[in-house]
């Protein structure tokens, strides 16, 4: 097979990189690019480990062609936090011990983050609902939940209006 | 394997009709990937209609809708003309899937897939769409139950593609509706599925309805009798109860790992009770 | 110095322990930096696959790998003839991880190869051609223990019977636990309900796939990096299996993405390891999602009759049960734990619990949270509840009534020691929710569990920095917080702050041997040892105080921290904090460390209590979970987030067990669901905030009296949501999972 060759937007970071044609951009990103914070837990849509956000768009990597990729924006579990800065989300997962093993974490927190772009004020039902095409084994889910209900008061308080804009473009 | 992007679908049908071996269309590809996974389907040639734009976008087709064969149903629901018009038809396809499934899978893929568990089919069928067929030879539209031959087989012909489902304009005092069956609240594939659409006159009467049923029978079913329970009544408890024995008489399910026969012939009826009174709700302008 | 169960007082008094610390891997896991099993790569790494039978019982009469070899990219093809004599003891495992003259079910591993890309092994596997002979296969074990059924083994002879049989059957042994005149019993009962129950097998499904890299040279020394609850374990059985000096091969514990008990044994690694040793290069070996279902290693499928007679008053009488359980293809299922745990909530004068260990054509079990007892707990609680039902007696009531206490005897042999489960069952019936009204279509649902846990054989170190702070190296792989907890309790002990500790899990060459995380054992025997290390330490900080002072070490103490002269007789000495004698060590005689090496006794055993409200739809069968309330003893909780979290864990995880998860086999013994479409575990939408109540009955084995607490949560689950359900329903339920097609069945609408 011929290798096709691809430019594309990574965490904001331009990055080039050659695949097959057939390679799934979560072995693109774990194989070729040693971006393992995507895991693969089924490798067929169904455990949401290897969330990412590709034009706004949260989907999972594993469904996705690598070649695909070319000319889009691409957001990973590695791009959340702002350098040193956590991503709110990161914080209370941590406050909340929302994770245990922490294999479904990264996974968890990019679907939690696309849902808190699109709703800062869910229910506990749409929280629920937004993550159910995540797996997680260990919690049960109610510490995952708890953590993002809390994360989106949080950030609907006034004080985000001090924050600096989100670095990454969200189209809808 | 060739990976091909066409940026037009005249294109696309150029790269179809020449391709030699198997190929395949890719839209959303939640189905396709999967399958290439498994090692099911070994494509010679994939073609990703997602770089062309008319496909990839809803456009007013006189007063229905054209839903591009590269449109998510993320994007359907993103739509407020598309859900006051087809609440049904969208929420049948929010249903599919996760929220990263829905970022990518098409109803259009979904029809293709011909799954007789697809769950955007019934509620497709049920509110009248067309597939909008193009080819080497020009475009043709198939009503959408004229789709699926089989499991896993489509009346599509060498190069050709959908590109787009064609939504009628809603009657007045219409509602559509579709629900199905799952052992989980999210995730799995329908055990059964039920779609009814219905048109009230101004006195409630049903006038029209088309009903269909999935995961029932090898292909998505349009049930004339189910239809007909409904037809000159007001949908009341009487015609909802020949409604849903209408269904499970007309399905004709197999055992799996995914339910028993007998529980679907039941749940049929149920599904399609359910789905008629909110589709009629919906034509009373009620929700 | 070691903490002297019995003797030595348990302290109550706390600092760090009991705190909601943030957990040391934190920040890895929320950024995506963890290393799991997958994600490691060494330089020119290839890639192994294994391929699988396709059959559930066949003869392999012949594997030519020659045209797989000969593929471009291609290093190592390796099947069963790789692998030579090894002892006894690991016989099973050789067989189980490469079939040799029989593929015993579908997904058993027949050959591996090892390719430079993925492609390249998947074009190598296609090519390699297996002459089968299929055979009769048998996966139910009702059906596996009939006469006529297909042998799996001729050289399996029933053990545990008064003669051992003549003729080979799929029975591998009978087990017998209990006391007391159970014949008798029942006749003193008003009513004996007598019922049978079957459960089908289900997944620990870790989202995280066995994964491996194996590095072997030629020098006959390895590396493996993999995740697994066991790097001690990993090293003894693969060096057996390869026939390799064990110290030659050291083994790293990645993360691990999740266990349950399923990363107890080995599969993948010792493949790896081969593929390595033929290649002369690392090999990375990961399992998809199918394989991991089809070919590790789920629970028992089981079959149990119950029997329990009671008194007008809820006294029980007398309790009688047979279980059998189906372990897969070789010997050793969890039945002898089931048969222990099945009535160990009560206090009975008769009780009797036979087991039978039965193979059948499916992959070997593998231990899954609290081995056996699941099914156990269900089949007695539900009859309990029967009779509760029957009798017009508050469940709850009958089982304070009748419940294990201190030093009562226990169904399975020993006495009890201090236990919990009254004050779980008082906590239940305090709580609100067991007061709250239920709805249309709505039922509640009381079960209790009980899970003996482990202690074992575990070795730290505990070494002192010269800035004052302290690494702790412990060789139990993490599966859900332990560093933090075990940090924790080093902190605790030595009186310093709990960040000034990072807990690390060391691998096999840098400590002693260490037994398996399993038997909800590593907060309590490597805190314990953690806690022993640190007063190792203690003693030689003091000693280097005394050596200070001019004083005797007698006369120093160890307080909030510090060194100090244990009276006025002492002299006059400022305190010595840990950081000023760590500063000083260099010249008081060199680094300080403190050890612990211990085969721990004294884990406490653990019990909760289960309290679940649910809503059947008439209509479609189908289940809603309400509420959820679980009260576990814990003894002492040292990080209450993550002892909440077990309790949720397990409880959800009984929740997909009672209600949709089940290995589903076709007529032709292939598995029908082996992906998360189908296999379906419970989702976020599936359920509601689960309610965990933690309950400290201190264990007196343990210095800050901690017990495990991982597995006894998913005990009572799959009883008290039957329970529920059978209320709500009207009917009684007698076979997991209640999908909704059962469901509906049991309520006669189809």
């Amino acid at each position: 097979m011929f290798q096709i060759q691809i430019s594309t937007s990574i965490n904001g970071d331009d990055t080039e990189f050659s695949c097959e044609p057939d390679e799934t951009l979560l072995d693109v990103l774990r194989d070729r690019l040693g971006m393992t914070g995507s895991k693969e837990g089924c490798g067929t849509g169904d455990c949401g480990a290897c969330s990412v956000v590709v034009d706004g768009r949260l989907v999972c990597a594993c469904l996705m062609l690598g070649a695909e990729a070319q000319g889009r924006e691409i957001e990973t579990i590695e791009g959340m936090a702002d350098g040193t800065e956590l991503h709110p989300l990161q914080q209370k997962f941590l406050d909340h011990a929302a994770l245990q093993c922490g294999v479904c974490t990264p996974g968890f927190l990019v679907a939690a983050k696309s849902l808190l772009e699109r709703n800062d004020n869910p229910t506990e039902e749409e929280v629920r609902y937004w993550l159910a095409g995540n797996l997680c084994r260990c919690t049960g889910y109610d510490k995952i939940v708890r953590a993002v209900l809390d994360t989106a008061k949080d950030m609907r308080i006034p004080a985000k209006a001090n924050k600096p804009a989100a670095k990454k473009r969200v189209k809808a | 394997m060739q990976y091909h992007a066409p940026a037009t679908v005249k294109d696309a049908v150029k790269l179809l009709a020449a391709s030699k071996g198997s190929t395949q269309v890719l839209a959303g590809g939640t189905d396709l990937l999967v399958r290439m996974r498994s090692g099911f389907s070994e494509p010679d040639t994939v073609i990703d209609i997602k770089r062309i734009s008319p496909m990839c976008k809803i456009a007013r087709d006189g007063k229905g809708f054209a839903i591009g064969a590269a449109v998510s149903s993320a994007e359907m629901s993103e739509n407020p003309a598309l859900v006051k018009a087809w609440p049904g038809v969208v929420e049948a396809a929010a249903l599919i899937g996760s929220t990263q499934i829905q970022g990518r899978a098409t109803i259009a893929g979904n029809l293709c897939n011909a799954s007789p568990a697809a769950d955007s089919v019934p509620a497709m069928v049920a509110a009248g769409a067309k597939a909008l067929i193009r080819g080497p030879k020009g475009k043709r539209k198939v009503a959408v139950e004229k789709i699926c031959k089989g499991p896993g087989k489509t009346v599509l012909k060498k190069g050709e593609l959908v590109e787009a489902i064609l939504l009628p304009a809603k009657p007045a005092r219409t509602g559509d509706a579709y629900l199905r069956f799952i052992p989980r609240t999210e995730m799995d594939i329908a055990v059964a599925g039920a779609g009814v659409c219905l048109t009230l006159d101004a006195k409630g009467v049903c006038t029209a309805a088309r009903v269909s049923l999935g995961a029932i029978a090898p292909t998505v079913l349009l049930v004339s009798k189910a239809a007909k329970a409904l037809i000159g009544t007001k949908v009341d408890d009487a015609a909802l109860d020949a409604l849903a024995k209408a269904c499970s008489a007309a399905a004709r399910p197999i055992d799996d790992k995914r339910g028993t026969k007998e529980f679907r012939i039941h749940i049929a009826g149920v599904l399609a009770r359910r789905a008629a009174i909110i589709a009629r709700d919906r034509a009373l302008g009620k929700s | 110095m070691n903490f002297q169960p019995g003797k030595d007082t348990l302290k109550r008094e706390f600092k760090t322990v009991g705190t909601r610390t943030p957990r040391p891997d934190g920040l890895d896991k929320i950024t995506g930096r963890a290393q799991f099993g997958a994600d490691m790569t060494a330089p020119g790494m290839l890639w192994g696959l294994i391929l699988r039978s396709p059959h559930a019982h066949a003869r392999i009469k012949n594997i030519d790998t020659s045209k797989a070899e000969a593929v471009n990219g291609v290093h190592a093809v390796v099947t069963s003839a790789d692998f030579g004599p090894c002892p006894d003891d690991v016989l099973d495992v050789r067989e189980n991880i490469m079939a040799r003259d029989k593929a015993l079910y579908d997904g058993h591993a027949v050959a591996a190869v090892a390719a430079t890309s993925r492609a390249a092994a998947r074009q190598a596997l296609k090519l390699i051609k297996v002459d089968y002979e299929v055979l009769p296969h048998v996966t139910d074990v009702d059906e596996a223990m009939k006469p006529s059924a297909p042998i799996i083994n001729n050289k399996l002879f029933t053990k545990g019977l008064d003669k051992t049989p003549r003729k080979p059957s799929n029975v591998a042994e009978r087990f017998e636990f209990g006391h007391g005149d159970v014949e008798a019993g029942f006749k003193q009962a008003d009513l004996v309900v007598e019922r049978t129950f079957k459960t089908e097998a289900t997944h620990q499904g870790y989202i995280e796939p066995h994964a491996c890299l194996a590095s072997m040279g030629t020098d006959g020394k390895g590396d493996i990096w993999c995740c697994t609850q066991g790097h001690f374990m990993v090293r003894q059985v693969c060096s057996a299996l390869l026939g390799m000096d064990a110290s030659a091969l050291r083994v790293t514990a990645s993360e691990i993405g999740g266990g349950f008990g399923g990363k107890t044994t080995v599969f993948i690694e010792p493949v790896a390891l081969a593929l390595s040793l033929k290649a002369n290069r690392p090999v990375k070996v990961v399992m998809s999602r199918s394989e991991v279902l089809r070919a590790s290693g789920p629970t028992s499928s089981t079959s149990i009759d119950v029997k329990i007679g009671m008194k007008k008053d809820g006294t029980i009488t007398a309790g009688d049960a047979t279980l059998r359980y189906q372990g897969g293809a070789f010997p050793g299922s969890a039945v002898p734990y089931g048969a222990m745990a099945a009535f160990a909530c009560y206090d009975l004068k008769a009780v009797r619990a036979v087991g039978y260990d039965v193979i059948a054509n499916r992959p070997k079990q593998a231990a899954y949270r609290a081995p056996g007892a699941p099914m156990a707990a269900y089949a007695v609680e539900s009859v309990v509840d029967e009779l509760c039902r029957e009798l017009k007696l508050d469940p709850l009531d009958v089982r304070l009534k009748n419940a294990s206490s201190d030093g009562s005897k226990a169904s399975y042999g020993p006495n009890f020691d201090v236990i919990g489960l009254r004050a779980t069952l008082e906590a239940a019936k305090a709580h609100p929710h067991y007061r709250a009204k239920l709805g249309r279509n709505q039922g509640r649902g009381v079960a209790c569990g009980f899970w003996f846990n482990f202690g074992g054989e575990t070795s730290v170190s505990l070494n002192v920095s010269a800035d004052g702070t302290v690494g702790l190296s412990v060789g139990t792989p993490d599966i859900g917080g332990s560093r933090a907890s075990i940090g924790n309790m080093a902190a605790e002990e030595l009186g310093i702050p709990h960040d000034k500790v990072r807990c690390i899990i060391a691998d096999t060459a840098s400590l002693g041997y260490n037994d398996v995380t399993d038997g909800s054992r590593v907060t309590f025997a490597s805190g314990l040892a953690a806690i022993n290390a640190a007063r190792d330490a203690i003693g030689k900080m003091c000693e280097r105080a005394a050596g200070i002072w001019g004083i005797p070490v007698d006369a120093v103490t160890w307080e909030d921290g510090a060194a100090r002269p244990s009276s006025p007789n002492a002299g006059k000495h400022e305190p010595l904090t840990l950081a000023d004698i760590a500063a000083q060590a260099g010249a008081t005689g060199g680094p300080i460390s403190g050890h612990c090496e211990i085969n721990a006794e004294g884990a406490g055993v653990s019990f909760a209590t289960h309290l679940v409200d649910t809503e059947v739809d008439p209509d479609t069968g189908h289940v809603k979970i309400l509420r959820y309330t679980v009260f576990q003893d814990a003894g002492k909780a040292v990080h209450p987030s993550y002892v909440e979290g077990q309790f949720q864990g397990g409880a959800v995880q009984g929740i997909g067990w009672a209600l949709n998860e089940e290995y589903i086999y076709g007529e032709d013994g292939r598995l029908q669901n082996a992906g998360f479409l189908d296999y379906r575990i419970p989702v976020a939408s599936d359920l509601p905030m689960i309610d965990a109540v933690i309950v400290e009955v201190p264990n007196p084995g343990h210095p800050y009296g901690v017990r495990g607490v991982g597995e006894t949560s998913i005990v009572p689950p799959l009883a008290a949501i039957s329970n529920s359900v059978s209320g709500a329903a009207g009917v009684r339920m007698t076979e997991l999972p209640m999908s909704p097609p059962r469901v509906l069945k049991a309520l006669g609408r189809i």
